[in-house]
């Protein structure tokens, strides 16, 4: 049963979350094409044994693997989504939503967690693909502009993990306008001195890469990620040529200039901590 | 004269009103009567047509070939303008223009997007998709506007940011964040207008201000009808469908409270009286910045943000603060 429906239900608990990563027994790797169980997979962050493919995981998957002993705290978990527009297309923005939340067992395509990392502070928000494709609406925008207002109030660092098709179209308006919302707030977690950690997660596009997501002080990614502002299929039916292999993917952002590096899954924790000490010191320091 | 299609019924009564004129002139006749006739007959099927426009026919208003660009604005508004070119990183790009001007003694950077008025020059413009460097030219030109506290205006008009090989190479994004990020802090103010279209990032790009008006038959939107069609409805057939659920018109967005108001057009649209629709910019513009710049700076700021920061309609829930 869904989150949203268990809570419409008002039968709450402190459960653990649906992940995005497949259930069942066996996982058939859609890069290599070979076959494991889900335990070595999960033993291996979610990374194909046989070619480190980067399986896609939700919000919560990388919240219990990147907090001290999995332990954090769901922020701002109450606000939803709403079909305020009265959208349709070939379905309503309404059914789009109710499938959404039945499908998946988050409130929307971000949630925001406060854990620990080595012991330190760090205020996480990411995204879930799972969650009409991790598209940025109000309710995106919102998170974000609390979550950093919190990052303020206790003197936390921040990380975003962006994993999104870009802008909610069934917002219109309202969902562009949270591209300015979240660079603006922004500049007051900067104006603070609390560093704020970028991590572009397969994919980052669109109105997410526009904005927040390139802002970090420092942009780091996963191997293999789509990262880009128009989607290649655009790209390619405007330019009509054949784009170069590996375009658009975390290697060549890094090669371009616009990514720190790259992190291996397995690597995230412990880079993570390191990036946090450094800033911890750093502040300690002047 | 280009007559879009729902402007038909306009065309032949022109042509009609052409054609008595000339008969009069030829034959020395007194067709003043008629002309009169015709010549009111244009104006009420002018507002017929133009008080009952549709989201569509606005986006097929706004895209008319004939309407003013950045360019004119600036001739009409402006005296001693010096455009500036370049963002001193890789080129000068075509899309976005800018420069220092003077308004009735008043000096302002323009900047804004510009695009082509015949086939040749639409292509040099790129049709008004701009490359990150014009956004990075763009935020050139504001920070010198911010050294020297000159106010910025910003004439927002293009389909999108330019979707291509180059632009991803270059950070197309990170341009366009970047300016979101540096127009949040700009110490002065900077008064937003869409003087046509107001296609997604690349029209929020320089669209992030303290103020923002649009033009009477613009739009503003996440994404284009056309390409909003094509991903929701995948087919490009239902372009009128998008632009109605998008509700992208200058009323939608006043009544969603996310613009600070309408600029009213001369009857038929900008195009049928560009001197005209300069002039009412202008004195608005005056007006704007004479009470922006009276204002304190970090103030201003303060505002800014705050007026993005409330953007945004959602529902909240009751729920327990789960822990794993
Ligand atoms: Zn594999």
């Amino acid at each position: 049963m869904g989150w949203f429906k268990r809570l419409k239900e008002g039968i709450q608990t402190a459960t653990q979350n649906k992940k995005e990563a497949p259930d069942g027994l066996w996982f058939k790797c859609k890069s290599c094409n070979e076959t494991s169980t889900n335990k070595e997979l999960k033993e291996n962050f979610f990374k194909c044994p046989f070619c480190n493919y980067h399986v896609r995981i939700g919000s919560h998957d990388y919240f219990e693997m990147i907090y001290d002993n999995g332990k954090f705290v769901d922020l701002f978990n109450n606000l939803v989504s709403k079909d305020f527009l009265d959208w349709t297309d070939l379905k309503s923005y309404s059914d789009r939503l109710t499938t959404a939340h039945e499908k998946t067992d988050v409130m929307d395509s971000i949630s925001v967690a406060y854990g620990k990392v080595n012991k330190m502070p760090l205020v996480i928000a990411a995204m879930d693909f799972s969650f009409i494709g991790g598209s940025m609406g109000s309710v995106m925008g919102e998170k974000i502009s609390m979550a950093i207002d919190y990052c303020i109030e206790v003197g936390a660092p921040f990380m975003i993990i962006s994993k999104s098709g870009g802008a909610r179209m069934m917002e219109s308006a309202f969902s562009l306008m949270q591209m300015a919302k979240t660079s603006a707030k922004l500049t007051l977690l900067a104006k603070n001195k609390l560093p704020y950690f970028s991590f572009l997660t397969d994919p980052t596009t669109g109105g997410v890469t526009a904005s927040f997501a390139m802002l970090g002080d420092i942009n780091f990614s996963e191997p293999g990620a789509l990262i880009g502002f128009a989607g290649p299929r655009v790209i390619k039916e405007t330019i009509k040529k054949d784009l170069p292999e590996g375009f658009q993917r975390s290697e060549f952002l890094v090669e371009h200039g616009f990514l720190d590096f790259i992190v291996d899954r397995k690597d995230l924790t412990n880079k993570i901590g390191e990036l946090l000490a450094f800033f911890n010191s750093a502040s300690k320091a002047s | 004269m280009v007559f879009l299609d729902f402007e038909k019924p306009l065309e032949s009564l022109f042509e009609k009103l052409d054609k008595i004129k000339q008969v009069g002139e030829d034959g020395d006749i007194d067709v003043s009567e008629m002309v009169k006739e015709i010549e009111t007959k244009i104006k009420n099927t002018q507002k017929t047509i133009y008080e009952n426009l549709t989201g569509w026919q606005k986006v097929q208003l706004s895209r008319h070939p004939e309407r003013p660009y950045s360019l004119y604005y600036v001739e009409e508004m402006t005296k001693a303008f010096t455009e500036l070119h370049g963002d001193r990183t890789f080129k000068d790009d075509k899309a976005i223009v800018g420069g220092l001007a003077n308004i009735d003694g008043m000096s302002v950077v323009i900047i804004g997007h510009q695009k082509g008025v015949n086939t040749k020059m639409r292509q040099f413009r790129n049709f008004g998709m701009a490359n990150p460097e014009g956004y990075r030219k763009a935020l050139r030109l504001m920070k010198l506007a911010e050294r020297f506290n000159i106010p910025v205006v910003s004439l927002i008009d293009t389909p999108g940011a330019f979707p291509g090989i180059e632009a991803e190479e270059r950070g197309q994004a990170e341009a366009i964040a970047r300016n979101l990020f540096e127009m949040a802090q700009l110490k002065v103010p900077i008064l937003c207008y869409v003087i046509g279209e107001g296609a997604s990032g690349g029209a929020i790009g320089i669209g992030l201000g303290d103020r923002i008006y649009m033009l009477e038959n613009t739009w503003y939107s996440v994404i284009s009808p056309e390409s909003c069609s094509s991903i929701l409805w995948r087919s490009w057939d239902h372009k009128e469908k998008a632009a109605e659920a998008l509700k992208l018109t200058a009323d939608d967005m006043y009544n969603f409270g996310i613009i600070d108001g309408i600029i009213k057009e001369p009857l038929g649209g900008a195009h049928t009286e560009p001197a005209a629709m300069a002039k009412i910019l202008k004195k608005h513009i005056k007006k704007e910045l004479a009470e922006l710049m009276d204002m304190n700076p970090q103030k201003r700021i303060d505002q800014r943000i705050k007026k993005y920061s409330k953007i945004g309609e959602f529902d909240k829930v009751k729920i327990k603060v789960s822990q794993a």
